[in-house]
């Protein structure tokens, strides 16, 4: 049996339009979930009551399946209320709220990796906690977690497959679709690995240089 | 609570107790700071020096016992940030911002806490860079410069906040011989010009040129003080004459 590369070729329009709403939903869960985690992250280890409701929401999401979690929000809650949730939304919420708890450990470990001299330097300067945060510890945080938050986006990537699961068209739906077409399985799920390599390849790529601009330049 | 109205005292320390969890660390320290006073604190390591120090700025909490500021008892009410940002504090390691230059190392307690404009934040921290002869590193990041150079940033950096009270904790013990001199001679400057200066160091030439009093701390309390001459020359504290034996 030989490798059709035409079929290659003819599925691309359809998975390309797949690829585009698996790089949107997983866009849009990197930009919520920097701004949960960062949030989850500092109560986390703050001393005020709001770090159990860190720690729940943190364990709770990395100890269930992504999938449960969007089963949940998809079918669970609406049921519950009475009323329905598009997919689309429901994807975006679900991926937002995995990918939160996990950018929240990256930032706790990020912020406890950094020298305890530079939080009395603030202090002694007579500056509050919340400037400090702002202009001495999460600058450097930030810095410092480039890399492991790369890789999360790249897991965060390969994950928003599972949004599959609740008819979302994203890019491995298509590549179902084409394949109850088609029938070339190893053609179709080719082409799909091939393009979730070139988004992740080119993600890994703009973190490391990202990384490597960030050593110099700053300004107050 | 009453106050000393002794208007020289800017610091007084009144039965300072300090523990973490069952370690007793400050055992009873009573002691003052007069405006414009160079007190120097040497003293065997571990025997309280720094926990003192972060008492007086209140990065350490007392267990009890009073710091007395300008006249005023620090209490749960005191606005800590306020206090702190007229008593600037000197760290062995430097702790300079690393991301951020050396200006803005200098300019940033300035303009987000003293709130002052950029210009005049940016002028003073210029000032005050060419007092530490480091006018020509300005834009450098602190770690493109020598411990010494660091340590010189460190002191405009508290000095920019125009402390009335500045605390060294062994401000040169983590530099590389020749480059303590350079540290000494702007913190000798300081001294000479009349900033009141807490130092703990073992420096004990810093002592006898600018020190006004010297005390020997010893487990947790105050074994000895004197003048510098007549401590070092003289000392009357068989725990001073050995601690004074050994690091001589
Ligand atoms: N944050 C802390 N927690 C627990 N123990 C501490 C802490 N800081 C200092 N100590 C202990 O207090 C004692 C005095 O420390 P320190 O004030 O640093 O002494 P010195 O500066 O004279 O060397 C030491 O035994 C030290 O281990
Ligand atoms: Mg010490």
């Amino acid at each position: 049996m030989d490798f059709r590369w035409d079929l290659v070729w003819e599925s691309m329009p359809l998975l390309l339009e797949g690829a585009w709403l698996t790089v949107k939903l997983t866009a849009i869960a990197v930009f919520f979930g920097i701004i949960i985690g960062t949030i989850m992250g500092m109560l986390r280890i703050t001393r005020t009551p709001f770090r159990y409701l860190a720690a729940v929401y943190i364990d709770f999401t990395r100890g269930t399946p992504l999938l449960v979690q969007i089963f949940i929000i998809f079918y669970g809650i609406p049921a519950i209320i009475n009323t329905s949730l598009p997919a689309y939304l429901s994807a975006v919420i679900a991926l937002s709220f995995n990918s939160g708890a996990y950018v929240a450990e990256i930032v706790r470990a990020g912020i406890q990796s950094i020298d305890k001299g530079q939080v009395e330097a603030a202090q002694s300067l007579g500056m509050t906690y919340t400037q400090t945060m702002k202009y001495i510890i999460l600058p450097q945080t930030f810095r410092r977690i480039v890399p492991p938050l790369g890789n999360e986006f790249i897991a965060l990537l390969k994950d928003s497959s599972l949004v599959s699961a609740i008819a979302l068209e994203e890019l491995v739906r298509k590549g179902n679709i084409i394949m109850t077409r088609t029938f070339r399985p190893f053609e179709v799920w080719f082409a799909v690995a091939l393009i979730y390599l070139i988004m992740t390849f080119t993600i890994s790529r703009l973190v490391a240089l990202a990384e490597k601009n960030l050593r110099v330049g700053d300004s107050a | 609570m009453t106050t000393n109205n002794n208007n020289s005292n800017i610091i007084q320390v009144v039965d300072l107790y300090k523990n973490f969890g069952k370690l007793e660390v400050l055992k009873g320290i009573t002691t003052e700071i007069k405006v414009g006073e160079v007190v120097v604190v040497i003293g065997p390591s571990g025997s309280g020096k720094s926990t003192f120090l972060r008492c007086l700025n209140y990065l350490e909490t007392p267990t009890s016992g009073d710091i007395i500021f300008n006249g005023e008892v620090i209490n749960p009410k005191t606005n800590l940030n306020k206090l702190r940002q007229d008593m600037g504090m000197v760290f062995q390691r430097f702790n300079l911002f690393p991301h951020k230059k050396v200006i803005d190392n200098i300019t940033l307690g300035p303009l987000k806490v003293r709130k002052q404009s950029k210009e005049e934040a940016t002028e003073q921290a210029l000032n005050l860079l060419e007092k530490v002869g480091l006018s020509d590193k300005a834009n450098s990041y602190p770690d493109q410069l020598s411990g010494g150079q660091q340590q010189r940033v460190a002191i405009a950096r508290a000095l920019a906040m125009r402390p009335k009270v500045m605390l060294f904790d062994e401000p040169t013990s983590a530099l590389d011989p020749e480059m303590i001199g350079e540290v000494l001679e702007v913190m000798k400057e300081l001294a000479r010009e009349g900033m009141t200066m807490v130092v703990v160091t073992h420096e004990m030439g810093f002592a006898k040129e600018v020190g006004d009093r010297v005390i020997f701390m010893d487990d947790g309390k105050i074994a000895e003080q004197n003048s510098p001459e007549e401590l070092f020359s003289n000392p009357q504290n068989p725990r001073t004459r050995s601690f004074l034996s050994k690091i001589i």
